[in-house]
């Protein structure tokens, strides 16, 4: 079993890492920006696996993340174009959505269970009639971009130098999380998502624990957005929307709660099961449905529940 | 004995019509071992809960060490040296019973925000984590499940993580719930071991344990404290044979 | 400001608190009792004001097409209950949420497989289009005012049942201890049915007396979801004066928010700028009001149970 696991996870890092070459080879240049979507909604998914899978929050309103971080990007290209080199603005949109994360966290964190998935979720919906207004970002209408943000002399415009970017991010994220979640840190987050009151009891003020976790996620988040509205070269106010913090919440649920590649997993099954279905029939959102229904009844612990490593 | 470790000055706790906790007066001596007896509903777990921070007291003062910690939370008289164990089994169900322990180390030696470094290559927290596992009777254990345990092994966990927080004070709430005779007694010999190292404050209703260990009782009914001394004094004192000692006879 | 519009403004505020009310009713009751997060209501207001209207089309009566609506919606919300929800009781709420999600998915293209994309029509009945002249100077719709008017009816109904029944006894318990609840057996469990199904009567009412105001068409169920949920948390989970007192907080906040913060807002910005704002910030009022309210109660209004 460890040894398959080992497999898959070199097979699945060859193939995301020659993705690009086979696309082109095969003349189907259209799925490397695919790929990059795919990409980008792993690494939103997994920033929100941090929150929901490791520390037991569960947040309803982690668009807010993903669209304030596409606002980083389109604001500052028009308001200070000279800081929209991708070494300014992509540091920019996590350092923005992570203070957003201190202030949304500091608040929301005084409740729990379903008071908190409201809280989280009427901020986000804040953010998204606030986005609304504003006429001069474009309101309900958007902003186009110009271009993606520079980076050095690379051709940001190439899909698959973007790609690799995107892959170079999600790589260090996910290696981020990885040690995060077997260090001092992660095994207090683990712990509180166990029994939050023992945790107290022994001695862990959990409020400054869920609150740091809560800022990385976000911050995290904000990184997805602001490389989402890179990848479409449009960012609107639905990217705060309440169905794109469902749809993240699905891909979790969906890949593995709790597991590194939980995120990952979720969001390319889900965005590759929305693809193939969609070929099928016009009315695909049924068979989804139903095979979302059957994932709750007869794999409640996602993908990667067939993959599960021993519990620990 | 010395001066009083820990000290409540007329602690007051309601909820709605009931007042779980009527103006109690307690005081535990340093090294002392402390039990605290009472029938069913007399208000223990709600006093161990205001002693150890997790519930706030309406009116009155808690003092540790002539300190007034009544407005502190759990975590931070954990920090003084507050140590808990619960009537309800309360440990990390997916945590093994070896990580149940580390964690419970880790918050007082070192600062927890840290994001990069393995915590599994800390062997100087997994050494004595092994340690108090090995003092609780749990060694063979260390690699299982917590949730796996029987339930007089989940007992014995729970005293290790209050051990692993090098606590001055433990309050030990019902540690035998629920016990066999045999697991009972283990338990029994364990306190004994931590008595004098530790302050303990016990609550338990098996009353030759309490006999056993206990250096002095105080005994609470309906949420007032009725009498506090020694074991002889509260064998022998009317008000509590009356109010609870006949009560078990006659059960 | 004008005393004949605020007046307006605070029936249209009880109006749509009150309809909010038929929904939140069930929503709490389900949340409080079975803990569960059931994202699907909304589509049962769906799918509630889709049958009345196709009936309302093909009978030509309005009360009918009420009654037969209400009917249907209570058997598919019963028969989803039983094929579906049961099996989401004992499980955490993020399988619920993953469940309901589906459920979502398969009600909004189900039905517009069957009706197709374009919205709907539900017109007011012939014989309550008019209006009513309430004070000097002040007309206000016939219809909407039939909607108070059962909105208070059926709130009335409900209080009688709940407080005063055996069922509501049942009911009441269920929602303030789950485990006595549970600990009742498998009578309980058709107990559940029953509620659900009298909740998805109640989303099909306010589907069928709020189709003819606003648009029936596939996605009102996940405006309205919403607005429900932030009643149900500010109100207090599973308390059924939390919803009552909730709902109408929320209509009268979301009505003079959308009526009054645009007028508002002209006195103190250039009109371009508070054309643009005021909407949103109309629609903002009830997310803040929440907040608000979760800041310093966070168990909302009326913690059931206590």
């Amino acid at each position: 079993m460890r040894l398959l696991r080992y497999a898959v996870l070199a097979a699945v890092c060859l193939l995301a890492l020659a993705f690009p070459q086979l696309a082109t080879w095969a003349d189907q240049e259209f799925y490397i920006s695919v790929a990059s979507r795919v990409l980008i909604w792993g690494l939103f998914a997994t920033s929100l696996n941090l929150l929901v899978g490791m520390g037991g929050m569960v947040s309803m309103g982690h668009a807010a993340f993903f669209g304030i971080g596409a606002y980083v990007v389109g604001i500052t290209a028009v308001e200070a174009p000279q800081w929209s080199g991708a070494l300014l603005v992509l540091p920019l949109a996590v350092l923005v959505t992570g203070a957003l994360a201190l202030v949304i966290g500091a608040i929301s964190l005084r409740t729990r269970g379903v008071y908190f998935i409201m809280i989280t979720l009427a901020f986000a919906q804040m953010l998204f009639y606030v986005f609304i207004s504003l006429k001069g970002y474009g309101g309900d209408d958007g902003m186009q971009l110009l271009a993606r943000s520079p980076l050095g002399s690379l051709k940001m415009a190439d899909d698959t130098v973007f790609y690799y970017l995107v892959l170079a991010l999600l790589a260090l994220c996910l290696l981020g999380l990885a040690r995060l979640r077997d260090s001092r840190f992660g095994r207090v987050l683990a712990g509180i998502k166990d029994n939050e009151a023992r945790m107290e009891s022994l001695g862990y003020a959990t409020f400054r624990f869920k609150l740091t976790a809560f800022v990385i996620a976000g911050g995290m988040g904000g990184l997805a957005g602001a490389l989402m509205a890179n990848q479409n070269g449009y960012l609107s106010p639905n990217m705060l929307y309440w169905d794109q913090s469902g749809t993240a919440l699905v891909m979790v649920i969906l890949g593995g709660l709790g597991s590194l590649w939980g995120g990952l997993a979720g969001a390319a099954a889900f965005l590759l099961l929305e693809e193939v279905l969609a070929a099928f029939t016009p009315h695909w959102q049924i068979i989804l449905g139903l095979v979302l229904l059957g994932v709750v009844f007869f794999a409640p612990r996602g993908l990667a529940g067939l993959f599960a490593r021993k519990p620990r | 004995m010395s001066a009083p470790l820990l000290e409540t000055h007329a602690l007051c706790k309601r909820f709605g019509g009931l007042l779980a906790t009527d103006s109690v007066s307690l005081s535990v001596r340093r090294g002392e071992c402390h039990a605290l007896i009472g029938p069913n509903g007399a208000g223990k777990t709600t006093l161990i809960g205001q002693l150890s921070g997790s519930l706030r007291p309406d009116a009155g003062v808690v003092r540790f060490d002539g300190r007034d910690v009544t407005c502190l939370g759990a975590h931070q008289r954990a920090m003084l040296g507050f140590a808990r164990s619960f009537q309800i089994t309360s440990i990390l169900n997916d945590f093994s019973v070896l990580d149940n322990v580390g964690v419970a180390l880790q918050a007082v030696s070192g600062s927890s925000f840290a994001f990069w470094r393995p915590v599994a290559a800390e062997t100087a927290l997994s050494t004595e984590a092994t340690a108090i596992l090995d003092k609780v009777g749990l060694a063979g254990l260390a690699s299982r499940r917590a949730r796996d345990l029987s339930h007089g092994e989940h007992r014995q966990l729970e005293i290790a993580l209050a051990l692993a927080t090098r606590p001055q004070l433990m309050l030990l709430d019902e540690p035998m719930a629920g016990m066999g005779p045999d697991e009972s007694e283990r338990m029994v010999r364990l306190i004994t071991e931590l008595k004098g190292r530790y302050t303990i404050l016990l609550v338990e209703h098996d009353m030759d344990a309490v006999f056993r260990l206990a250096d002095r009782i105080s005994v609470l009914v309906a949420g007032r404290v009725i009498a506090t001394g020694t074991v002889d004094e509260i064998r022998a004192n009317d008000a509590v044979k009356c109010a609870y000692l006949g009560e078990e006879e006659v059960d | 400001m004008n005393w004949i519009f605020f007046f307006e403004q605070c029936l249209n505020g009880l109006q749509f608190g009150l309809m909010l009310f038929l929904l939140v009713a069930g929503l709490t009751l389900i949340f409080g009792i079975m803990d569960l997060i059931n994202l699907a209501h909304g589509s049962l207001y769906m799918i509630g004001a889709y049958l009345v209207a196709t009936f309302a089309q093909a009978s030509g009566s309005f009360m009918l097409a009420v009654a037969l609506g209400l009917v249907a919606t209570a058997i598919i919300g019963m028969a989803v209950e039983v094929l579906v929800l049961r099996g989401l009781y004992k499980r955490d709420h993020l399988s619920q949420v993953l469940a309901t999600f589906a459920l979502i998915l398969i009600a909004n293209e189900t039905t517009r497989a069957i009706w197709g994309v374009q919205p709907l029509s539900l017109s007011v009945p012939a014989a309550l289009s008019g209006s009513v002249e309430l004070l000097p100077g002040l007309h206000y719709s016939t219809f909407r005012l039939v909607i108070i008017a059962v909105g208070l009816a059926v709130a009335a109904l409900l209080y009688f049942v709940v407080v005063r029944t055996r069922v509501g006894m049942l009911v009441r318990a269920g929602a303030s201890n789950r485990q006595m609840a549970t600990a009742m057996g498998t009578n309980i469990k058709w107990l559940f049915t029953a509620v659900f199904g009298a909740g998805a009567m109640l989303c099909a009412l306010a589907g069928a007396m709020l189709g003819p105001l606003l648009a029936v068409q596939v996605g009102m169920g996940e405006n309205i979801l919403i607005l429900a949920f932030v009643t149900v948390v500010i109100g207090g989970i599973g308390s059924m004066r939390g919803a009552f007192i909730g709902a109408l907080l929320v209509g009268v906040v979301d009505t003079f928010g959308r009526a009054f913060i645009p007028t508002l807002l002209r006195t103190a910005l250039p009109p371009s700028l508070a054309d643009a704002a005021g909407p949103s910030l109309a629609a903002i009022t009830t997310y803040l009001l929440m907040v608000v309210v979760l800041f310093w109660k966070p168990q909302g209004l009326f913690p059931a149970g206590s």
